[in-house]
């Protein structure tokens, strides 16, 4: 959190300055939406090293900067891609060779660290995954874990609950906190001081943006706070939890972005194919990636004529009947 | 057979059909990706049109113009109830009023004869030969809901008798074991694979084959399946109606994105 009144910066100095190597690092977004994947790039093309990341569902955000060399450990729910990839490929094949560690959760579980770091409380209680492995098999071992202070002694616990029967719940997962050093979410709308506002799901982005020392947040559109002040409700997180706005068009992209552009099928369908093959993915990460300055660069060289394709109609927030089938 | 029942059908349209006569009026039916959603948009469309369609994303009520490739699809926001986040969609399944509604439609690499689901990997959990996805919400919804629906492939290597990874719960040991684990009550209430249809034992909660497609015998599935499954109650299954069949690849899929492609 900062309190300048200007947050306005370049993706190049946010990710600089906020992404040290090392770093535990949250993105925001869900499979193959709203990923904050301008930033994720610029992770990679920053060559970051040895972070630790953490996701409840993600799927594009997640394979790129695991792909890019970027991370020595995860703690997730779900990597995936939805039928574009069921199960992340970059991700499996570093667990498959034991090049990353995974601790598993579950969607609900993750989020309620989430929440559990937002609300300033070390732990969470729900009933999901009792008699369950995600309870007994730890992916990061008791020695890590009491060796590295940023990280809790215990993957979660369970409790009998201390009310007796009350609610009928003899008994309860408790879940860390997770306070990342930096989150990174990209939303529709924000202005100069962070106020920021997305639209359709929210998935766990709010959850993750307070939960975190400091928040990054690439925006579609940079507005004015007087117009994020007239529709005070339609905002999830105020200026106070801020430390870098950045404004991007096409900023989740090749993810979707509701109401402004869809996900890209045919370059998911590409990325799949070159994930597959060591040397056809080192050309895509030098091709899409390294030799490129930014996202804009990026942007430019998709053709225009698909991205034409992908912009969302107004009513319904994705492109109708765009072409979806795979190669 | 009457002339109007004369037609070809898939295996994959016969699944998402067996799913969808699963979900009643006034159900809540999770579902994730692919197949399971297709049941979900074939049984709001045919036979239970009073269902709500719900995603862990936090979509209440989607209305599903266009089929989504994944649960944060923006197809999934379109015209819902409410558009939320996952910490309201999984506490409506936690919560005992709503979450005793909630039919779960989920899929896995491997199931065992108590319905317990592995999703996350083959071998050794922390060196594994095959990693998958996790959980997801796969665990959250085995754990709170009333009922779930799963979809299986019918292998003998995903009929098991011990799960490589525990991901999420279905009956645990038998009768007793959701109550001891702590676990609401609820479980796993069929089994949908492109052979037949398994449901559970009343008392021993054990997987017993409850239907076989038709041209599929109870001898074949045993020998797809890696536990001994009791055949005693099996039937012939109902095919797919025309109207059925009509409505899941003219108003469900119509691109062919989850009924013709490979999963």
């Amino acid at each position: 959190m900062n309190s300048r009144d200007d947050k306005v910066t370049t993706l190049d100095r946010a990710i600089n300055l906020l992404v040290p190597d090392g770093c535990h690092l949250s993105i925001g977004g869900f499979t193959i939406n709203r990923n904050p994947m301008a930033a994720v790039y610029e992770v990679i093309r920053q060559r970051k090293k040895e972070l630790h990341l953490y996701a409840h569902s993600n799927g594009q955000g997640v394979d790129e900067l695991i792909g890019g060399g970027c991370v020595k450990r995860l703690e997730i729910a779900y990597a995936g891609s939805g039928r574009f990839a069921p199960t992340c490929i970059r991700f499996r094949k570093a667990v498959e060779n034991g090049t990353l560690e995974v601790e598993d959760y579950s969607n609900f579980q993750m989020t309620l660290r989430f929440m559990a770091g937002a609300m300033g409380v070390p732990f969470l209680p729900t009933r999901s995954g009792l008699g369950t492995d995600i309870i007994k098999k730890w992916g990061f071992s008791e020695d890590l874990r009491t060796a590295d202070e940023k990280l809790p002694d215990r993957k979660l616990a369970i409790i009998d609950n201390p009310f007796g029967n009350w609610s009928e719940t003899p008994k309860l997962v408790l879940v860390p906190a997770i306070n990342p050093d930096v989150t990174i979410i990209h939303v529709q709308q924000a202005d100069k001081r962070g106020n920021a506002r997305i639209q359709g799901l929210t998935f766990a982005d709010v959850e993750q943006a307070k939960a975190a020392r400091h928040l990054i947040i690439t925006c579609e559109e940079l507005v004015e706070e007087e117009f994020m002040r007239q529709e005070p409700d339609r905002n999830q997180i105020s200026f106070l939890n801020v430390d870098a706005v950045i404004h991007i068009p096409w900023g989740a992209y090749p993810t979707a972005c509701y109401r402004h552009y869809d996900y890209d099928p045919d370059h998911l369908n590409r990325y799949r194919a070159a994930a597959a093959d060591e040397f056809r993915y080192r050309t895509y990460l030098e091709e899409k990636v390294f030799n490129l300055k930014d996202h804009r660069e990026f942007i430019a060289q998709t053709n225009s004529e698909q991205l034409k394709k992908l912009i969302a109609d107004p009513e319904t927030g994705y492109a109708k009947a765009l072409k979806r089938s795979g190669e | 057979m009457p002339e109007k029942d004369r037609y070809k059908y898939s295996n994959r349209e016969m699944m998402a059909i067996a799913a969808a006569r699963e979900v009643k009026n006034g159900d809540i039916v999770f579902c994730g990706t692919g197949i399971s959603m297709l049941a979900a948009m074939a049984a709001k469309n045919i036979n239970a049109p009073l269902s709500t369609i719900f995603f862990e994303t936090g979509a209440i009520d989607a209305k599903l113009e266009e089929l989504p490739l994944a649960v944060a699809d923006s197809r999934v926001m379109y015209k819902t109830a409410v558009n939320g986040g996952l910490a309201e969609a999984f506490a409506t399944m936690q919560n005992r009023f709503t979450g005793s509604r909630v039919v779960g439609i989920l899929g896995a690499a491997q199931i065992d004869i108590y319905g317990n689901l592995n999703s996350t990997a083959i071998g050794d959990y922390r060196q594994p030969d095959v990693r998958f996805s996790g959980s997801g919400g796969a665990c959250d919804v085995a754990s709170f809901v009333n009922r779930t629906i799963i979809f299986m492939q019918h292998e003998k290597r995903k009929f098991v008798k011990k799960l490589d990874y525990f991901t999420s719960p279905g009956w645990i040991d038998g009768p007793a074991g959701r109550k001891k684990a702590g676990l609401p009550p609820g479980g796993p209430a069929a089994v949908i694979t492109n052979l037949g249809v398994m449901r559970f034992d009343r008392n021993s909660k054990r997987m017993y084959l409850a239907a076989t497609y038709p041209g599929i015998t109870s001898a074949e599935i045993q020998a797809e399946t890696g536990f001994d499954l009791d055949s005693e109650r099996a039937e012939e299954f109902t095919p797919p109606t025309a109207h059925e069949l009509r409505i899941l690849r003219e108003r469900c899929d119509p691109q062919g994105l989850i009924l013709k492609t490979p999963s």
